[in-house]
């Protein structure tokens, strides 16, 4: 079988598993639950085996040798391994923990970051490398950044279920703003859904997609009243999920995960992100631009959002640390975190220009 | 309260952990506009992005504006420069100010304390167990051995305590880290008032003993630099480029002393100097040299040079050869034409006529790429390059301050997988008769992950169920 089937078939466990992680989150039956594991255990093995598939197909490729030929080239392939590492991560905790709530926030992202694949059309061919990646940095610094992006990931979903978790009352802070970060997720979901549907229809080319595709079929629509529909919709959306969030609050309770253990979780996948990001992100990267480059910063938009992302995640640290910030406020700025490590990873290639530009589609 | 002194209170401004959260946040926000706003471009870039934001009306003012600041040069400017000072001089008086409580957290050794210290822990756990003191003791000291503590034990009149710390030296991760920036910032500075970043563009065949800064400024080597040759290869069938290569010689007092290709990810150092592929670049002179390799049948391959529209004699034979065009990326359309693709040497290609007498039998391409047009009716003739035409884009650096940047990358790397995976933590547990049954009171902190602390106290606890038998046999 070659790497996409099985890429494939990993595609549907994970999405069959987050079907499944949401239905035992909300009815909390064992026997959904243990489906759900399975199911994502069978999807990451196929994962896995994809992986190491397509690693030995690009190795093939005019003998660039084991090493360098690692598929880490482009964003469809970046986008691969960070399900994959999210999916490990989850894994390991659910195993720890022996608690499957996480499953229902984390499958989401891995399962929107495989709708982004498909909806945006970006290349899955395997391009041989330009001479700028041929070097054994690329394996370090990329596995690397993206284990980070993974831990950082998850120290999102983990905040997020704090929040819910400790906010007592609609009035209260942290109730408005985990319902709405979770309705900015839906409606983005949804928006992103209109679009591959707009685009299926339309039969576009691939390759135009996403710079002027996204959103397209709402808030970036040509004609002004669908954007005012849209825009009220999703108003709409975030009102309701404030409205009933209450109640996926009362489920999260009947888990029985504290609060104290989601925020020390939280804590902990940064405290694993933020060295290994130090080291493969940001040194790695430096070391590998000295010699390719000739300099080993140069304030490059990736390089720059990488220091922001990196300034905000050492900023948790130090109220955690030094000033013993806990619950909120630390959960705040692990969101903030996250959301500046979106756009480190894929809003700086979609959005803005620069030395990084392999990244783009 | 008595009023301090100027230099204190500029002290404290600086030790303030408030500055840093401001200087932090300035910066980030200020990076933000950074990346959006394209650095060091021409004012055309930026006012195109700018209408796209805010229309055609406003976006030549807000230009001016941000030009005016130093917002598309920012990271240059002195206000950003002096912002990065101001976070150094920050770490590095807040360093100071941490050093002795630092030192003394590392140097003194764990003490035992009343059970008021204990009771005012994070963590504390208590119990009565139905054993004498002394089982209890021995049952704890094992379950803490096993956690991989080394417990002291300590008897007052009345109780015994057991105390015993591990990770101590990770509190020194989080000092080492903050050092390591300040190295690098050394490093920086180092850098950027004793090296250079300067270029070079090198035609094949030429040298030079000078180098270029971006503003045009002449830095003189005290060698010299010559391109033999530069040449880009490309995967098979496309035009992703697969390799840049120039062989580059140096030569002091006009003798070679090196020879070295370089290429993207292995750059040439030479006297503290390195030399970068970079870019290329394609301008052919007249005196470019075509280069061809015939093979008659023979098999005897001859490499023949020769000049544009200059005949040359076919080995074995009695016919004679003109380049009479040449492309430097010759590409047919789907109807059979051909035409030229590009500006580079993607497929370089010649016209050969060959000549019998002054008479022309015959004309044909040849392209570099396609094997299968090097065949002519007279020999086989191979097009190998167009010597001199492409010059060799060079980056050339010279960084004192790299080693200290490097050090610092491998002090930050070190301080923070102490602070992250050496966890100091402390432990008290002290263990006193209450009637025929025991009481054990747990204290124990920790600076980071008490939960998991407190998880790992409730299972040493539980060691104290064990019969006694079970730990006197081991």
């Amino acid at each position: 079988m070659d790497n996409s089937t099985l890429f494939g078939i990993a595609s549907i466990m994970y999405i069959l598993a987050m079907v499944l992680y949401i239905t035992h989150f909300v009815f909390k039956k064992n026997a959904i639950g243990w489906i759900a594991t399975l199911f994502t255990v069978i999807g990451f093995v196929a994962h896995t085996i994809s992986f190491f598939v397509r690693w030995y197909e690009f190795s093939q490729i005019e003998g660039l040798g084991i090493i360098r030929a690692v598929p880490l080239t482009n964003l469809y392939e970046s986008i691969v391994f960070f399900v994959w590492c999210l999916i490990l991560g989850y894994l390991i905790i659910e195993f720890r923990f022996k608690n499957k709530s996480l499953g229902a926030f984390v499958t989401p992202i891995a399962g929107m970051a495989l709708a982004f694949i498909d909806i945006s059309g970006m290349s899955k061919e395997i391009h041989p490398l330009v001479p700028a990646l041929q070097s054994n940095w690329l394996l370090a610094h990329v596995t690397m950044s993206f284990i980070a992006y993974a831990a950082f990931a998850i120290s999102f979903a983990t905040a997020l279920m704090y929040l819910s978790s400790v906010s007592d009352s609609k009035r209260s802070k942290s109730y408005f703003i985990w319902t709405t970060v979770l309705g900015i997720f839906l409606v983005v979901i949804i928006a992103m859904g209109l679009d591959f549907v707009l685009f299926k229809v339309a039969g576009m080319s691939h390759k135009v997609f996403l710079k002027s595709y996204l959103f397209k079929a709402s808030f970036r629509n040509d004609s002004f009243s669908i954007v005012l529909i849209s825009s009220i919709i999703a108003v709409v959306l975030m009102a309701l999920v404030w409205r009933y969030g209450i109640e996926l609050k009362k489920i999260i309770e009947a888990f029985n995960i504290t609060p104290d253990t989601l925020d020390e979780l939280t804590y902990k996948s940064i405290a694993v992100g933020f060295p290994v990001f130090t080291l493969g992100g940001l040194i790695f990267g430096a070391v590998w631009a000295d010699q390719a480059w000739g300099r080993y910063w140069s304030w490059d938009p990736k390089e720059t959002w990488s220091l922001i992302t990196w300034f905000i995640y050492a900023f948790y640290l130090h109220a955690r640390l030094l000033r013993g910030w806990r619950g909120v406020k630390t959960a705040l700025i692990a969101l903030l975190g996250f959301v500046s490590t979106i756009f480190t990873y894929l809003g700086v290639n979609l959005l803005l220009s620069g030395l990084h530009s392999y990244g783009s589609m | 309260m008595t009023k301090k002194g100027l230099i204190d209170r500029i002290w404290d401004f600086f030790a303030s952990i408030k500055l840093a959260i401001v200087v932090f946040s300035v910066i980030c926000v200020l990076s933000i506009f950074g990346t959006v706003i394209e650095q060091n471009v021409d004012a055309e870039k930026n006012i195109k992005l700018l209408t796209r934001l805010f229309g055609s009306d406003f976006a030549p003012d807000i230009y001016r504006l941000i030009h005016a600041v130093g917002l598309d040069s920012m990271y240059k400017s002195w206000w950003f420069i002096s912002l990065l000072f101001l976070f150094a001089t920050n770490l590095i008086v807040c360093s100071i100010e941490r050093l002795p409580s630092i030192i003394k957290i590392v140097k003194e050794p764990i003490k035992p304390v009343g059970e008021d210290v204990i009771q005012s822990m994070p963590i504390k756990i208590s119990r009565t167990v139905d054993k004498k003191v002394a089982d209890c003791t021995d049952l704890l000291s094992n379950a803490l051995k096993k956690s991989g503590f080394n417990p002291q034990e300590y008897k007052n009149s009345d109780s015994i305590q057991l105390i015993a710390e591990k990770g101590r030296y990770g509190r020194l991760g989080v000092y080492i880290t903050h050092i390591s920036i300040i190295v690098l910032f050394l490093g920086v500075l180092i850098g950027t008032f004793k090296g250079f970043n300067g270029y070079l563009n090198l035609l094949e065949g030429t040298s030079s003993s000078v180098v270029y800064l971006p503003n045009g400024k002449e830095i003189p080597l005290d060698f010299e630099i010559r391109c033999d040759d530069f040449e880009v290869t490309f995967y098979q069938g496309t035009d992703t480029p697969k390799s840049y290569k120039s062989l580059i010689t140096i030569l002091e007092n006009g003798k070679e002393v090196l020879k070295k290709e370089i290429g993207v990810n292995s750059p040439l150092k030479y006297k503290g100097i390195t030399f970068y592929q970079s870019s290329y670049g394609f301008s052919p002179t007249v005196n470019s040299v075509f280069r061809l390799n015939v093979k008659t049948e023979k098999d005897k391959v001859v490499m023949i040079e020769a000049l544009f529209n200059e005949r040359f004699n076919l080995p074995n034979s009695n016919i004679t050869v003109k380049i009479s065009d040449f492309a430097p990326a010759l590409g047919m359309d789907e109807s059979g034409r051909l035409f030229n693709y590009a500006d580079s040497m993607n497929n370089p290609a010649v016209m050969l006529e060959f000549f019998e007498g002054n008479r022309l039998i015959d004309r044909q391409w040849i392209l570099k790429r396609y094997p299968q047009t090097w065949q002519t009716k007279f020999a086989t003739i191979e097009f190998v390059d167009l010597w001199g035409s492409q010059y060799t884009g060079l980056q050339v650096r010279k960084d004192p301050g790299v080693w200290l940047v490097y050090l610092a990358c491998l002090l930050m790397t070190i301080g923070l997988f102490m602070s992250f995976f050496l966890n100091h933590q402390k432990v008290w547990v002290l263990i006193r008769q209450k009637g025929n049954k025991s009481e054990v009171i747990v204290g124990a902190n920790s600076n980071k992950y008490k939960a998991s602390l407190e998880n790992k106290m409730i299972n040493i606890l539980a060691f104290t169920d064990l019969r006694d038998n079970m730990t006197r046999s081991n």
